[in-house]
């Protein structure tokens, strides 16, 4: 092991390291200036940017370097993903404290337990063997069980935690399964040397195709698609809306990492029999969660039925395993993450003092009470119906042309189908905002900076689809040389 | 004109009013009279600046002009392509007149929001010049799809009372049926490599590949323009919306489905056209005779006229698909030519009637509030002038010679004749239908005795109106007496695009 190599991790000995000293600064600071844990908190995503971006894999022509005898693998696909974590987060983060300081929960364990979930997040997005791939996961698991209970006074949330906790346990169970089996048929962890193995004894293995199984199992709880989307809903809904924040949107981008990882980078050559598997989970995602959001009238639940219905086109992204494929998936889960953020930061605006906007109704009239953040909200809705020229829309199609290049008309066919019908329960509440009256005249007050990230946050969904080349060409580019 | 200022005319007429519409926005809902003030400004200074498009317009070529090309989304070979030609050109001006009428109709009918409404419709403008514009498949159907937004909003905030039905409806319906065409759209990129829509007009096809294309094409622009049976978004949406939402509805947008036949449909799959012809055909003539008599039972004006435009838009369709019967029956190109000026020819004078008639029963609106025809009776004896304005138009839409709704009807009806005697005939009982429901609207409308008190304590239309309906009605009539400037206009394009589709595409 050599310096060099160590430099490749940089970032995440960063991130780890300042998680600890935020641990251990809250020791020593009275309760009154625990704003200062959140300055820490945000320096440590901007250094971790920088450090990320120095490492010239974005634009310097590096194609990727592995380190700790290849199990840690550091590539421009990686690098976007992590940057655009930390872009999430510190929205995350944004949003956060003013939630938790209306709920008295502002404590520094959020901070320490959630940098520790982005560590597992990074640790996922460049894991490079089934040992780092575990690692990495469980990471974040754990830092997430904690997370959904964080509210301790609150019953809904111990349940959430438990059921997650279990179910959670129960897919890390049959990951682990698959890949001893994986290990069993091909004699190594690292994925570069599975797909060597793979290619030179051919993949007619039942054994590799069982591992496959649990494997794609494993990768489908963490994305949320049908039929192992059971813990979503309740998971959003018992979760602290700061949790659920976390939840809906870093896991993700790690999940898409981890399924380009384990399908391509080491079972390519089962791309077939994981195909298959992964257009029927596509399909029913799409259908349940568009049709099951419909009938939502909790917001939480709502969006909840959302994501499992864009997880279902991210799905759609990988089936052609093709470069733009991958490319397409990439950039449908950048951008699903910058839009649950805004819409579960637009709901965190909403809550009055103590008391969670749950329904529907709490968005009546928006835009007479505060026609700006209206605006966004309907940005962001507009967006995850997919209509152009907002950021959702071109996410759809590059989805929609890699299922039609993966010879699945059919599916491209369902899928925009469903897509129309997801697109009423995105009306529904642009109809709340905008075309019912306010039930109370509350005016919508927000700190400078909650106001300044939600902002972004809506200019970025617009401006991404207004000005989409760059991010597109970043997100093909990442995957060059396959 | 120089060459340079040509050269980003066509961002200009786009994006003054879509920035335009953000600074009306920004003007907030306290000070309307600044929004309106500035809302008109905008619309006026577009509409001046959109005149070369008529003016130094180049009638010889069927060429794009005013061509602007940058790249967009390098890596998919997405450009930024905005051109017009004889088609798009006289629907653009259309859109920029109807942009300055919409501002200063709406100036009293709406009083919440102001800034908000007056934002949506300069951004719609925008949009909908953006959707004549583009060259390029998929800014054309992010212009196609965007348009909605501004729309939805409309219809929902300041329609009438079942608004949220009719705009959810009107949304969902056009929504489903563009993305069957975006699918269109992006096989059709896999097998040029480009999204150019004029590379698509030279690209060979497999017949079952067209047939599909062009079922995709037909599920966008049917809906949109609307062709029976999935017409029924649009009499909800025109009877809910404010009128400016109406005018707009019916003068432009409607004619986008008419545009898509011909940029999309026509040129690429024109052998999947050509077999299908009868379908669309069969289709236009239902909606010109049975939704004639569905106008004729209607109680309320706005449904009234939206029935209305749904038969004036079945000729839209049958002037295009009857060249593929005219073609096989002569031969030659020059007849099928009559019929396809007449459609663009009846898309204008459509524009300009609907608008106007919308605009007319807004006027009574303002007044009493209600859209009822038995609410009204003899309104001739309260509001002379009013009622001229009324008379003509409704006898505009009922295709009275000299006036613009003759000339493209007679056009189709001519032309049909060379297709088959039947289409002429059944095409020809418009004359008889529209002049039934129109005639007998203005009987109980605007002749008669004077109805109830309402009726009695009308003012006539003040200066504002009478500018508004006044320059329709000389639009309506100088299009009617002298529509060889438009046709002028029209035909090298219309020329190229038969010869386009008189040769096979498939491979």
């Amino acid at each position: 092991m050599n310096g060099a190599q160590m430099l490749l991790a940089a970032p995440e000995f960063w991130v780890l390291s300042m998680a600890c000293v935020i641990m251990l600064v809250d020791l020593f600071l009275p309760e009154e200036r625990r704003g200062l844990i959140h300055m820490l908190a945000i320096l440590t995503l901007i250094f971790a940017g920088i450090i990320t971006l120095r490492g010239d894999y974005l634009v310097g022509g590096i194609q990727s370097a592995t380190a700790f005898n290849g199990s840690f693998i550091r590539d421009s696909m990686g690098d976007v993903l992590k940057l655009f974590s930390f872009v999430t987060l510190g929205l995350i983060f944004t949003y956060s404290k003013f939630y938790l300081r209306n709920f008295n929960m502002f404590r520094s364990d959020f901070y320490t337990l959630t940098l520790f979930g982005l560590l597992g997040v990074m640790l996922l997005i460049s894991a490079n063997s089934l040992v780092m791939i575990y690692l990495g996961l469980e990471l974040i698991s754990l830092s997430v069980y904690a997370l959904v209970a964080f509210n301790r006074e609150s019953s809904l949330g111990s349940e959430a935690a438990m059921k997650y906790f279990v179910l959670g346990s129960m897919a890390s169970g049959m990951l682990l399964y698959g890949m001893s089996m994986i290990y069993g048929a091909t004699g190594s962890l690292g994925l570069s040397e599975i797909a060597v193995a793979i290619s030179n004894q051919g993949s007619d293995d039942v054994l590799l195709i069982f591992g496959l199984v649990f494997v794609v199992v494993g990768i489908a709880f963490k994305f949320g698609v049908v039929p192992f989307h059971m813990w979503i809903p309740d998971v959003y809904e018992g979760a602290p809306l700061a949790v659920t924040l976390f939840i809906s949107s870093l896991p993700k981008l790690a999940a898409f990492a981890m399924a380009f990882r384990f399908l391509q980078s080491g079972l390519g050559d089962l791309h077939v029999h994981w195909q298959g598997m992964l257009q029927i989970m596509a399909l029913l995602s799409i259908m349940l969660g568009n049709l099951a959001a419909i009938m939502q009238t909790n917001i939480k639940r709502m969006l909840a039925y959302s994501t499992i219905s864009h997880m279902g086109f991210v799905m759609m992204g990988l089936l052609p395993g093709s470069a733009f494929g991958y490319g397409a998936s990439m950039y449908y889960v950048i951008v699903y993450a910058l839009m649950s953020t805004a819409a579960f930061g637009m709901v965190i605006m909403l809550s009055a003092r103590g008391i969670e906007a749950q329904h529907l109704d709490d968005f009546k009239g928006l835009n007479q009470r505060n026609p700006f953040y209206a605006a966004i909200m309907g940005i962001v809705m507009f967006s995850m119906a997919g209509v152009p020229p907002m950021v959702g829309f071109f996410a759809k199609w590059m989805v929609i042309k890699a299922a039609i290049d993966a010879g699945l008309l059919w599916l491209a066919i369902a899928a925009v189908i469903f897509s129309v019908i997801g697109a009423f329960y995105y009306l529904r509440l642009i109809k709340y905002m905008y075309f019912d009256e306010p039930e109370h005249e509350t005016v919508v007050t927000v700190p400078v900076d909650f106001g300044a990230a939600l902002s972004l946050n809506g200019m970025m969904i617009l401006g991404l689809g207004i000005f989409s080349s760059s991010l597109i060409s970043i997100c093909m580019n990442s995957f060059a040389g396959l | 004109m120089n060459g340079n200022m040509n050269t980003f005319l066509l961002s200009i007429l786009i994006w003054l009013p879509i920035l335009g519409s953000v600074a009306v926005m920004l003007v907030g809902a306290q000070r309307p009279g600044m929004a309106k003030g500035l809302a008109l400004v905008i619309s006026a200074a577009t509409f001046v600046l959109g005149l070369p498009l008529f003016f130094s317009f180049d009638t010889s070529t069927a060429a794009m002009q005013f061509v602007e090309q940058r790249p967009w989304i390098e890596i998919f070979n997405i450009q930024y392509y905005l051109g017009v030609d004889g088609f798009s050109s006289p629907l653009i001006l259309l859109t920029l007149f109807f942009g300055v009428l919409v501002v200063i109709s709406s100036w009293r009918s709406i009083d919440k929001n102001v800034n908000q409404y007056m934002a949506a419709f300069l951004a719609m403008e925008g949009l909908m010049i953006g959707v004549f514009c583009a060259l390029d498949g998929l800014l054309f159907y992010v212009f196609f799809e965007a348009m909605l937004i501004p729309m939805f909003l409309i219809i929902g905030i300041w329609g009438g009372p079942r608004r949220v039905y009719a705009t959810i409806k009107f949304f969902l319906y056009t929504f489903l049926g563009s993305v069957f065409m975006l699918i269109g759209l992006i096989y059709l990129y896999i097998e040029s490599g480009s999204w150019n829509i004029l590379v698509w007009h030279d690209l060979l096809l497999g017949y079952t590949a067209q047939k599909w294309l062009f079922l995709g094409f037909l599920a966008a622009f049917a809906v949109k323009i609307p062709m029976f049976p999935v017409h029924t978004w649009l009499p909800d949406a025109h009877v809910e919306a404010p009128t400016g939402g109406s005018v707009i509805l019916a003068a432009i947008m409607l004619k986008i489905g008419g545009y898509g036949f011909i940029r999309f449909s026509l040129p690429i799959t024109p052998d999947a056209s050509a077999a299908l012809d009868w379908l669309v055909i069969g289709l236009s003539l239902i909606a010109i005779v049975y939704i004639g008599f569905v106008a004729l039972a209607q109680q309320d004006m706005k449904k009234l006229i939206a029935y209305s435009s749904i038969a004036h838009m079945g000729f839209v369709t049958l002037g295009l698909f009857i060249a593929f019967g005219i073609y096989r029956n002569t031969g030659s190109v020059s007849g099928a030519a009559l019929g396809v000026e007449g459609a663009m020819v009846q898309m204008i004078s459509h524009g300009f009637i609907s608008g106007a008639l919308f605009l007319t029963v807004g006027v009574l609106y303002d007044r009493v509030h209600s859209r009822m025809i038995k609410d009204y009776g003899g309104v001739a004896n309260t509001m002379p002038w009013f009622a001229f304005f009324a008379v003509l138009f409704l006898m505009a839409n009922s295709g009275l010679p000299g006036t613009s709704g003759f000339v493209g009807e007679f056009m189709v009806i001519l032309a049909s004749f060379q297709a088959n005697f039947w289409f002429a005939f059944l095409a020809g009982l418009t004359l008889i239908l529209g002049a039934a429901y129109s005639l007998w609207l203005v009987k109980r409308v605007i002749f008669g005795a004077v109805a109830n008190r309402e009726v009695q304590n009308l003012q006539d239309i003040n200066a504002r109106e009478a500018f508004v309906l006044g320059t329709l009605a000389v639009a309506i009539l100088a299009l009617g007496l002298w529509p060889q400037p438009l046709v002028d206009m029209l035909h090298a394009s219309v020329d190229h695009l038969l010869h386009h589709i008189v040769q096979s595409k498939v491979i």
